[in-house]
């Protein structure tokens, strides 16, 4: 119970400072609206439909941009981590194709699939798919092999052995991944909204917003809500990884 | 004797192993650009130039200047020093920053029940959404974009130091208590250690944010940068040109992530376990 308070002291706090830097002018307020300001900014644009046409078209573009990174990233990290020289005779084109910043992508990916919904899926795909492709593959490698060795001498068939040794080893792992996964890709949709100029989304929202520099109340009210969706989908997934793996002790550990 | 042998024979055969391994990831990436260089010939797309261009072009491009400036053209003095510039410098402050108040929020009891949800929110918030309001505040510049690099590296570092701290091992806590260890001995050769593995972890997940952070807002709002050149090749529909800075946004990923891998396994040496996540 303390906690909270403590939380929302702090959370209190934080908008007390913000509001005194704007009123006493540390900021000029025209660049940075007071947090009052902001906040009623957000609850009149969550009343209008055309904002809400906007948040949805973010998040839905972020569900399915994740939702196909887990269907390539799983199967191809199940592959990749159980045969070997699969693995050797792609690490090379890996390591080259994963450190190319997604958003570098921004202009060959306008280019050839156009500004439309495609675009953004396919960079949220493309940055998304590698924390949980690389989770999957390290969590195959790291199943201790006494587990591996029982089930064989126990004559478990390989069929058997990845469905009820090696999925229930990683499945924590890829769930760090996929969590992992989910804040990139939210920052890659609104990204490409904002950097491309899309015709609905948060980020081209702010893009409007901020295109005649004068309502900045709207460009912060619209990073309030990006924001807020960004901690709910972070914490939701927090709590449901929680929630599946009780059983594991590596969860608390994995990688945040 | 033996042992030390053993030992010798052992290294010889991992390096060995390595050397074959290495050469084995090169003739793959060699096969990989040859069946790209066949494709592209193939598909003839103006979109995908063949890599021969794309090197052909970037070296036009990069290493045309002068002798006296070790054949580095113009565009690596405007360009590409100053985004790692601010790429580097940014990553940087965000460093010092996080870990400073990572430490300090991680050994404060009630600190981190504060500042927690709060810090929770800012890391949740897609840096790019705060570019316009950095650009208001620091004007369109070099200011601009450290402000969004600082802000998008500074959580994983900060919380990853935290839950280092926390992670101290107790019998170590009480250790150090009991020979009643001064304060920065305690900090510098007690819990920093112990946190520096998350702590790398979150400094290798920053670093990869720091990039693309760079180029975002190169692309945004910048009149030099990687991130500008490459979106001006691209709206003067110059393919060539725009690959090679995609490929050199590749190079760059990879090298920064290269160097901080091999300085962390250098740091981290005395670790008996490593853990490789995150």
């Amino acid at each position: 119970m303390r906690s909270l308070y403590r939380n929302l002291a702090g959370l209190i706090g934080f908008f007390l400072i913000w509001e005194g830097a704007v009123r006493v002018g540390l900021v000029p307020e025209l660049f940075v609206p007071p947090p009052s300001e902001v906040l009623s900014t957000t609850a009149q644009l969550l009343g209008q439909e055309p904002f809400i046409r906007d948040v949805i078209a973010t998040v839905l573009a972020w569900a399915i941009a994740l939702g196909i990174s887990i269907a390539i990233a799983v199967p191809a990290g199940l592959l990749l981590g159980s045969i070997a020289w699969l693995r050797t005779a792609t690490r090379a084109i890996v390591e080259f194709l994963r450190p190319i910043p997604s958003v570098a992508l921004i202009p060959l990916v306008l280019l050839v699939v156009g500004g439309g919904p495609e675009a953004k899926i396919t960079l949220a795909v493309y940055a998304a798919v590698w924390p949980i492709l690389f989770n999957t593959i390290y969590a195959l490698a790291e199943i201790d092999p006494v587990l591996m060795d029982t089930a064989r001498a126990c004559g478990t068939s390989r069929a058997r052995m990845l469905t009820s040794v090696a999925l229930p080893h990683a499945a924590p792992f890829v769930f760090t991944g996929i969590r992992m996964s989910a804040a990139i890709a939210l920052i890659l949709v609104v990204s490409t909204e904002y950097v491309a100029g899309a015709s609905s989304g948060l980020g081209n929202f702010i893009l409007e917003a901020s295109s005649g520099g004068t309502n900045m109340d709207q460009v912060l009210a619209g990073t309030v809500v990006a924001g807020v969706i960004g901690y709910l989908i972070n914490d939701g997934l927090e709590r449901v990884g929680r929630r599946m793996f009780r059983w594991n002790e590596a969860v608390g550990e994995a990688a945040k | 004797m033996t042992q030390v042998t053993e030992r010798a024979t052992r290294l010889r055969s991992q390096a060995a192993a390595g050397i074959s391994g290495f050469a084995r990831n090169w003739l793959v990436f060699i096969g990989a650009v040859a069946v790209w260089e066949l494709a592209t010939r193939l598909a003839a797309s103006v979109f995908f130039p063949p890599p021969s261009e794309i090197v052909a072009t970037a070296g036009q491009l990069w290493f045309s200047g002068p002798a006296s400036q070790l054949f580095l053209s113009e565009t690596v003095f405007d360009h590409i020093l100053p985004s790692i510039g601010r790429c580097l410098g940014g990553w940087a402050i965000a460093v010092v920053l996080g870990v400073g108040l990572g430490t300090a929020l991680g050994r404060s009891r009630t600190g981190m029940e504060y500042v927690g949800p709060l810090f929770a929110f800012f890391r949740a918030i897609p840096p790019p959404t705060l570019v316009p309001v950095f650009m208001v505040l620091f004007g369109l510049g070099p200011g601009m974009q450290v402000a969004t690099i600082i802000f998008g590296a500074i959580w994983p570092i900060l919380l990853n130091t935290v839950d280092g701290v926390r992670s101290v091992d107790s019998v170590k806590v009480d250790t150090a208590r009991s020979f009643r260890t001064p304060a920065p001995y305690w900090i510098g050769m007690v819990v920093l250690p112990a946190a520096l593995p998350k702590i790398f972890a979150g400094l290798r997940l920053s670093l990869s944010i720091s990039l693309i952070l760079m180029v975002v807002s190169e692309l945004i709002g910048s009149l030099n940068g990687i991130g500008h050149q490459l979106i001006s090749s691209q709206q003067q529909f110059e393919f060539p040109l725009m690959w090679s800075w995609i490929v050199l946004l590749g190079i760059l990923g990879y090298g920064l992530n290269a160097v901080l891998l091999a300085v962390e396994r250098r740091v981290l040496r005395w670790q008996p376990t490593r853990n490789d996540d995150a």
